[in-house]
């Protein structure tokens, strides 16, 4: 036995050697080529945003880099707490909005799916399974479907007949009425990612508690959340990077409202009325791009393992 | 400067006290039915962690879809029932067959592209050596909205007459190749075909990272052992690779349909549905908020759902197989 392996061993190795080496230099090209064709649109947009109005319209934007002329104005201006070509106090107040409206609606969804999924992951009752399905079932309805009663729901309420099932809500307009929305819509795929996650931690663990006479709530403290983290890292990167980049929840439910609109919301309107402002909207578009992405690569190496668990063995 | 945090302080404040309260809340009631014992706890505790959920779903999406249904057979104020009417218009008016025609291309060749783009990368990214920045730089556009990126490839999409300087990147390529670009968007039908290339930069990270992770969970046993047998190349990845990775590569294809069939972003970003490009999603949106026919909207919706049901069929039956198995 031992003796087979030492022969095949230095013959695999070499075979290997030789198809990574040839194969790894060729790789390595082609990855690294698309990698800056996939860049390069978005480096236009950040060296458009440094350089002067005049020169963005009469060359493109890489004679930044064949004839570099920086200017901080752009930036400058945007973030001035003047009025910035019709708009008071620049982006600034939109940046605090994007924060206020995503900050919370990625904490209530997580906070309430881990609470589902732990349940029908582990406290199984009768039709918890048809349960399960029926939540995953709903990821795929489209949000459209569901803007126009929603959005009635909470001017007008529900009623059938005269009989008034849930009265008028009065939040369209406030930073609850963009939060409950966000919450509603990213419950399905929340659901299903942790449970995924949670159904496969070790079932030792639970029973071992469970003996020990914890309460379900004292598991689900104790346990399931410590445990959770790089599932529950993971929906964080989606959500945040969802509702931060949403327009379509944002536009129905702000209903145009100043002191509430969001980033890139305000960022779309901009694409209209600034349309001959390039200087101020590429600065605004990378703004909006930079809190993402910082969100994103400080999260990244949660990102697969918390996704994946579960669905990839 | 101070007027701004006048404005803006309260904002933050109102943030931090949703948060708190909410934690509060969550925080009591967990103490309170924490302390229940016996053969009531296990029905508290199901009320407690599924019940926020379950309510919010039901007044969320169940609620809605089923009220769009019902609105989809009626006319465009709501008040009285009209058939099919909505349906017989969606799949016959002249102009919304370039809206449905529009939506079976982005069916068929965006999530496809995406995904099998995403693959091949996955495969290299397998091959190289080290790979974080080069694999970042083609996940970032992820991170991005489609409004962002819409804006971003204005940059390379932009037009200018002949007579002026062309500052768009694609313009000035096809400039100084010799012959004068055609306004892209404005193009039919190149500028669908233009903004799914904006859909696919922004997609194909995704696909690469899930598909690089399914890669790389693929035994490396098995690939020796079959590199041995003398498979390598094509024969390695039809016989070996890819049937390992098959499950997550449908699974991203679904994810993609799914996303494709939603798309409004890029099309209300970049050309608002105009210029022959939109596609049931945008559509939707206009025919509900701007025309205000709820009836054709609702329609439209339906129709979305519909197409999304294979996908949402062959996702549950997979998920049970798995289920069973584990």
């Amino acid at each position: 036995m031992s003796l087979l392996t030492r022969n095949k061993a230095p013959k695999l190795a070499e075979h290997n050697a030789g198809r990574k080496l040839f194969g790894s230099r060729a790789a390595t090209i082609i990855v690294w080529i698309v990698a800056v064709v996939w860049t390069i649109p978005t480096l236009g947009l950040f060296a458009t945003s440094f350089r002067p109005k005049v020169e963005i319209s009469e060359t493109g934007w890489w004679n930044l880099f064949l004839h570099p002329h920086f200017t901080f104005a752009n930036y400058s201006a945007i973030f001035s707490t003047s009025t910035v070509s019709g708009i008071p106090n620049g982006i600034m107040p939109y940046v605090i909005n994007s924060f206020v409206i995503t900050i919370p609606a990625v904490i209530f969804p997580i906070t309430i799916a881990t609470m589902a999924a732990y349940c029908l992951a582990w406290v199984k009752f009768r039709g918890s399974d048809l349960v399960f399905y029926g939540i995953f079932a709903l990821q795929i309805v489209p949000i459209q479907v569901a803007l126009v009663p929603l959005l009635n729901l909470f001017t007008g309420g529900v009623h059938i007949g005269s009989f008034t099932l849930v009265p008028a809500l009065h939040i369209a307009g406030k930073f609850l009425g963009i939060w409950v929305p966000h919450t509603m819509f990213a419950l399905p795929l929340a659901i299903y990612l942790l449970h995924n996650f949670i159904s496969s931690l070790p079932r030792d663990l639970m029973e071992a508690a469970n003996v020990d006479g914890a309460s379900h709530f004292t598991v689900f403290r104790r346990i399931v959340l410590p445990l959770s983290v790089p599932a529950i890292a993971a929906f964080t990167i989606f959500q945040f990077l969802w509702v931060w980049n949403d327009l379509l929840v944002a536009l129905t439910f702000t209903g145009g409202t100043e002191g509430i609109d969001p980033l890139n919301n305000k960022l779309a309107g901009l694409a209209g009325t600034w349309g001959s402002h390039w200087e101020l909207l590429t600065s605004s578009a990378f703004i909006t791009i930079l809190v993402p992405l910082v969100v994103f690569f400080s999260l990244q190496r949660y990102f697969v393992r918390g996704l994946l668990s579960g669905s990839v063995k | 400067m101070s007027t701004f945090w006048k404005d803006n302080l309260p904002k933050l404040g109102q943030m931090s006290a949703a948060i708190a309260l909410f934690l509060a809340v969550l925080a009591v009631i967990f103490f309170i039915a924490g302390r229940a014992n016996g053969k009531k706890q296990r029905p508290i505790a199901i009320v407690v962690f599924l019940g926020p959920a379950l309510i919010l779903l039901l007044f969320g999406l169940l609620g809605p879809a089923i009220r769009t249904f019902l609105l989809s057979f009626k006319g465009s104020a709501s008040k009285h029932w009209v058939g099919f009417n909505n349906y017989h218009w969606l799949f016959t008016d002249p102009s919304m067959r370039i809206v449905l025609r529009n939506t079976v291309f982005w069916i068929l060749l965006t999530p496809i592209v995406t995904t099998a783009l995403g693959l091949l990368l996955a495969i290299l990214l397998d091959r190289m050596r080290r790979e974080s920045i080069a694999k970042s730089l083609i996940f970032m556009p992820m991170a991005i909205s489609f409004v962002g990126a819409s804006i971003v490839w204005e940059f390379v999409y932009k037009f200018a007459n002949p007579d002026q300087p062309q500052v768009g990147l694609m313009s000035s390529i096809a400039h100084h190749l010799g012959f004068e670009p055609p306004n892209w968007l404005l193009t039919q039908p190149l500028n669908t075909f233009l903004l799914m290339v904006v859909f696919i930069w922004s997609q194909t990270g995704f696909a690469m990272v899930i598909l690089s992770a399914a890669i790389k969970a693929v035994p490396a046993d098995i690939m020796e052992a079959s590199a041995l047998d003398g498979a390598h190349g094509w024969r390695l990845f039809r016989g070996i690779t890819f049937p390992m990775v098959r499950s997550t590569f449908i699974v991203v294809l679904a994810t993609m349909v799914v996303a494709t069939l939603k798309l409004f972003d890029i099309v209300r970003a970049s050309t608002g549905g105009n210029f022959g490009t939109s596609v049931l999603a945008n559509e939707m949106y206009s025919e509900t908020f701007i025309r205000y026919d709820a009836g054709r909207g609702a329609a439209m919706a339906i129709v979305l759902f519909i197409l999304v049901i294979p996908v949402l069929v062959y996702n549950i039956i997979n998920l049970r197989r798995e289920r069973t198995i584990a």
